[in-house]
């Protein structure tokens, strides 16, 4: 029976009644009494030195309150980077400083130059075409291989060479890994791209900076997935505000998917000046601001090798990867080919040796950052798309090569540094087998034949480690924060209760979800649980959310947080009850004796909290209101199988999706509608990446793909309807839920199905094809069965 | 946006009037022109509305049978209306873009912006519409001149557009994957005295017609007659969404398939 409330019921996504009746409060709605709207300036060329800037008749136009450049910034820090990398040499990676306004040179198409503080934003921008700005164009570097050469353009002229870092994983291994594929009864290469996307979410970024000469606090509200995390680095590094005198404020946010985690010069930007001003300074980006202010996601160029024995077991796995990390370092982009990427390579499959290469490159792009599913989409393609090349050479079933190299025992340690702690993978292949109706593919394929259709089915595999992440162990790899959660419960005195939260919801249900969890471990309706989350002020100390982590670890501080209220209620309970606290049991939202029927309600032992008339004040302060910080001590391992099916149009290549099925271990599940959901959409960003997104550069570095004219985002029309089950569960073993995480999973599980599958729907019809590069248009498969 | 006076005449004599100041432009649905003045890529001194002109608007039959189409008349009107009597034009009207964009674009401004990608030339061109303007009366044969270039004079403004319906005719759309424009459009319109082809997004020069298909057609009005026709990728589009090579292709792949939905 499904559950009507409390952890497993679908309650209905609360939030949405006032996102879709248009009262939802997003940081564009924000407008502080007297506010300056900000324009920049930004670069319309790739690469170049900076001759002059002349900002005297902008300053002298209408309305124009300030014109501010790079010299402004002079005494103020660059954009930090929250992630140090250290080289397969021991060195640590090349960390070039990131102006707020550029200084000297500009590196990218939309690098903000100048920036113009006037009363209208029309005004703002009017003034900054009236700056005259002399650029001494450089060529730029755009190509990562290019970008390598001895005599390519260096990006930052005071770094050795566009090599950010060269890194080796597990170095150790590496003459191993060679020494096995000396020894390989077969060995598979295939050779890649996992193009650059832009993230595209609903809501552009908006940031508005204020500033109260009364009390000298700084507030910032801006469009972010982890207020917390902007506030440290804003404001230790980049503008030396103490943490107590600013507050960052991150309200309804309209989808993030990654893009919103990074600190940018913009939100900088509008804190500084709205101190320098006295007075509120807003900026709202436009589409085509986003395009080339936004960070990207992916760019990888891989070749990957996989070496099996005369069994077909896979001994070991090679990979070599050029990374672009764009031109300067967004907040943590070094992490993401590297630590989110690398220690994914053994997927769900027991290949004893791994080493992983990763050369991240910088270029004259807009910087690369973490983009839903961050490093694991990147290393799941490549291990499930040369998974499938594999078993096409050898002849055998792809689905049973994966299956007789499934990791069957857990805890299982990877030779990629990490620990599945639990997992059934022929469960959900199973389940997958099942829900996709494998067995009716043939007819199927008949009945696509029959109307001229070439079909074809792709199976794969994932793995992603979620629920990021223990603090000592990134720390260790090079993390500059810490990565726990942070929960306060606060119980009110009629037994309402506010759950602060260091995650922040942009989208994904925690209003509702979290509240679940609350109300089953008290035994009362969801209906008196409010979660508080996005303002710095309001909220503990928290990291934010982004990798699948919000229930696992930030659901994990709340339940540590509630049963700190539980333990304290019962005592307050026993007190009421003048029995001893180990007789007392909570049970839909009652306090009873055990073995009698005497009982105090919820609400009673609330009341007593902040009344306490009748209260053991000498044992216990009064008060219900409890803080935990939960740091996990693993990742999560959520997993799955997904299938897709295909047909292509032998005349156009047109590929159209008909069946996507996928079969999910997110171990326990709390709102399986809200879960759905989360692989519903994960599922369309990812069939956008194999078949539609793609941002593409000139070698000038101009961005081709800088509208929604060119850049292809995914519709409905584009998707089918998904079947989607997450009823295999091996729960996690080290939170208290047993949860896993499921906000990637369908962005990083999807793209190597839809590639397998139109690469099985076209050598079934005979063309020699093992892989096309992603996006598959309609022109790219039509080249191939062309033979180009 | 620039700063721009604002006019909204109500008929075309004031129209053609108010356009006479320099730098001003026609403003009909202002699915083109907005998005390029926000982008500030054009600056006009003045808009001069179309939309307040009661005799550009709606559609009527005229005594020669044609279907004579006011030039400020949305998408969405267009594929209502007309879906009866010439239901290729119809479809075509309603697969333009999204709901917003057809109840806002219209086809005047369609036919003055001459879009390469866009659908409505491929119409005018393949029924031998007459394109009717303030001044005189244009044959679309002598309308479309090239990439975004028309026959129409400097402030000359399209009042109507005139369709003779053919026997049968469709319209196959392949979209462009970001814009849904046409990356390549193919119309049909078989007449009575022989079959006319005309294709939009593909060529560097605009909308053109394909003779060589026209006369296989009207010789044997089959998608079969056309085997073995191909256009050379010379003077096609290339660009992100296709190579010349590509598009060269599809008009063929199109062109029968509008011949087997004409058919
Ligand atoms: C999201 C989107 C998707 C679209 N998809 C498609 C598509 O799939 N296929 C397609 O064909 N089109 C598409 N369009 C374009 C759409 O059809 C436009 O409406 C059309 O191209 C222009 O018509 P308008 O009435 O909006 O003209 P406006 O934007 O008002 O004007 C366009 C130009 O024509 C001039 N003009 C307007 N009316 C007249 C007139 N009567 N006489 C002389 N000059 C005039 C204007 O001065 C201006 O230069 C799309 C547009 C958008 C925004």
């Amino acid at each position: 029976m499904p559950k009507d409330s409390g952890i497993g019921a679908s309650s209905k996504r609360r939030e949405d009644i006032r996102f879709l009746t248009g009262a939802g409060n997003y940081t564009d709605d924000i407008n502080v009494y007297g506010q300056a709207y900000v324009h920049f300036l930004r670069s319309d060329v790739a690469h170049g030195r900076i001759v002059s800037i002349d900002t005297d008749a902008a300053a002298a136009m209408p309305g124009v309150v300030r014109v501010f450049t790079g010299a402004d910034f002079a005494s103020v820090g660059g954009l930090p980077c929250g992630w140090q990398v250290t080289d397969r040499f021991g060195q640590p990676m090349q960390e070039p400083a990131h102006p707020v306004l550029a200084q000297g040179k500009v590196r990218h198409v939309g690098d903000p130059i100048a920036a113009v503080v006037a009363e209208s934003p029309e005004q703002a921008r009017d003034a900054a075409e009236a700056i005259s700005v002399e650029i001494e164009e450089l060529p730029a570097v755009v190509d990562m291989k290019a970008a390598l050469s001895a005599d390519a353009p260096k990006v930052h002229d005071d770094l050795t060479s566009n090599l950010c870092y060269d890194w080796g994983f597990v170095e150790e291994n590496k003459d191993a890994v060679a020494a096995a594929f000396e020894k390989a009864a077969h060995v598979t290469t295939l050779e890649l791209v996992n193009q650059r996307l832009v993230a595209n979410p609903m809501e552009p970024r908006v940031a508005v900076g204020d500033y109260s000469r009364a009390t000298d606090e700084s507030t910032l509200y801006t469009t972010s997935q982890n207020p917390h995390v902007i506030r440290l680095l804003m404001g230790a590094f980049v503008l030396g505000i103490p943490e107590h005198k600013l507050r960052v404020v991150a309200p309804d946010v309209g989808g993030g998917f990654g893009t919103k985690i990074f600190h940018y010069a913009e939100e900088a930007f509008c804190t500084f000046a709205a101190r320098q001003l006295a007075r509120a300074v807003k900026w709202t980006s436009s589409r085509s601001e986003a395009f080339m202010s936004d960070a990207h996601g992916r760019d990888h160029v891989t070749k990957i090798e996989l070496a099996l024995d005369a069994d077909n077991n896979f001994t070991a796995l090679r990979t070599e990867t050029y990374a672009n990390m764009g031109a300067y370092l967004s907040t943590f982009a070094p992490s993401v080919p590297t630590w989110l990427h690398g220690t994914l390579m053994a997927g769900t499959y027991k290949t004893p040796l791994i080493y992983v290469n990763v050369k991240a490159v910088f270029t004259n792009t807009v910087p690369v950052d973490a983009y839903r599913g961050a490093g694991r989409p990147e290393a799941t393609y490549q291990l499930e798309r040369v998974i499938d090349k594999a078993a096409r050479e050898l002849g055998v079933d792809p689905i049973a090569l994966r299956r007789q190299n499934f990791i069957t025992q857990f805890p299982y340690a990877t030779p990629v540094a990490v620990e599945y702690d639990t997992g059934d993978y022929h469960a959900t292949m199973d389940k997958l087998e099942e829900i996709a109706d494998l067995a009716g593919f043939e007819a199927r394929l008949a009945e696509s034949k029959a109307r001229g259709k070439l079909r074809g089915l792709g199976v794969n595999c994932y793995i992603e480690a979620c629920g990021i992440a223990p603090s000592n162990l990134v720390g260790q790899l090079g993390a500059r924060a810490g990565l726990y959660e942070s929960a306060t419960v606060r119980v009110n005195a009629t037994g309402s209760i506010s759950v602060m939260t260091g995650s922040h919801s942009h989208g994904q249900g925690h209003e509702t979800a979290f509240p679940q969890v609350v109300a089953d471990m008290l035994g009362i309706d969801e209906s008196m649980i409010d979660i508080v989350h996005g303002d710095t002020a309001r909220t503990p100390m928290g990291m934010g959310t982004y990798g699948s982590r919000s229930l696992a670890v930030g659901g994990s501080a709340m339940v540590k947080a509630t049963n700190k209220i539980i333990a304290k209620a019962k005592k307050i309970a026993a007190h009421l009850l003048e029995a001893s606290e180990a007789d007392i049991e909570l049970k839909d939202g009652q306090f009873s004796v055990a073995g009698t029927d005497k009982s105090v309600a919820w609400g009673d032992v609330t009341l007593a909290a902040y009344v306490p008339h009748n209260y053991p004040l000498e044992d216990m302060e009064p008060g219900l209101e409890e803080t935990a910080f939960y740091d996990p001590s693993n990742f999560t391992y959520p997993s799955g199988a997904y299938a897709c099916e295909v047909e292509v149009d032998p005349d156009t290549g047109r590929v159209t999706v008909e069946r996507f099925a996928a079969a999910d271990d997110f171990g326990n599940i709390v709102n399986p509608m809200i879960v759905s959901g989360q692989v519903h959409g994960g599922l369309a960003q990812g069939i956008g990446q194999a078949l539609l997104e793609g941002a593409v550069y000139d070698e000038n570095g101009q961005l081709l793909t800088g509208s929604y004219m060119d850049y292809a985002m995914p519709r409905a029309s584009d998707l089918p309807f998904y079947t989607v089950d997450h009823s295999c569960s091996t729960p996690c073993t080290h939170n208290p839920l047993g949860v896993k995480g499921c906000g990637e999973a369908g962005a990083i599980g999807s793209p190597p199905a839809v590639v397998n599958a139109v690469v099985d729907a076209l050598r079934r019809q005979g063309h020699d094809i093992t892989h096309i590069d992603m996006p598959l248009s309609p022109s790219r498969v039509w080249a191939a069965m062309q033979g180009e | 946006m620039y700063a721009f006076d604002f006019e909204k005449p109500s008929s075309i004599a004031e129209a053609v009037a108010a356009l006479k100041d320099e730098d001003a432009q026609a403003l009909s649905g202002g699915q083109t022109l907005l998005p390029t003045l926000k982008q500030r890529l054009a600056s006009p001194s003045k808009l001069v509305s179309l939309g307040g002109i009661a005799e550009m608007q709606g559609i009527c039959h005229n005594d020669a049978g044609q279907i004579c189409i006011g030039a400020a008349t949305p998408h969405a009107r267009v594929a209502a209306e007309v879906a009866a009597n010439y239901p290729a034009l119809a479809a075509l009207a309603g697969g333009i873009g999204d709901p917003a964009v057809r109840n806002r674009g219209t086809i005047g401004g369609s036919l003055a912006n001459n879009d390469p990608s866009a659908c409505y030339p491929s119409a005018a061109l393949a029924s031998g519409a007459v394109i009717v303007t303030n001044a005189r009366q244009i044959a679309a044969d002598d309308y479309f001149q090239g990439m975004f270039a028309t026959a129409l004079e400097e402030g000359e403004i399209i009042t109507e557009v005139r369709f003779p319906v053919p026997q049968s005719a469709a319209y196959v759309k392949f979209e462009q994957p970001a814009s849904r424009f046409a990356l390549v459009g193919v119309f049909v319109a078989r007449f009575a005295d022989g079959v006319r082809v005309a294709v939009t997004g593909a060529s560097e020069n605009g909308v053109f017609r394909w003779a060589e298909a026209e006369a296989a057609l009207s010789a044997n009005f089959a998608a079969d007659a056309l085997d073995g026709l191909a256009l050379p990728a010379d003077g096609m589009i290339a660009d992100l969404h296709g190579s010349a090579a590509y598009r060269a292709h599809l008009v063929g792949v199109l062109t029968k398939r509008a011949v087997t939905n004409a058919a």
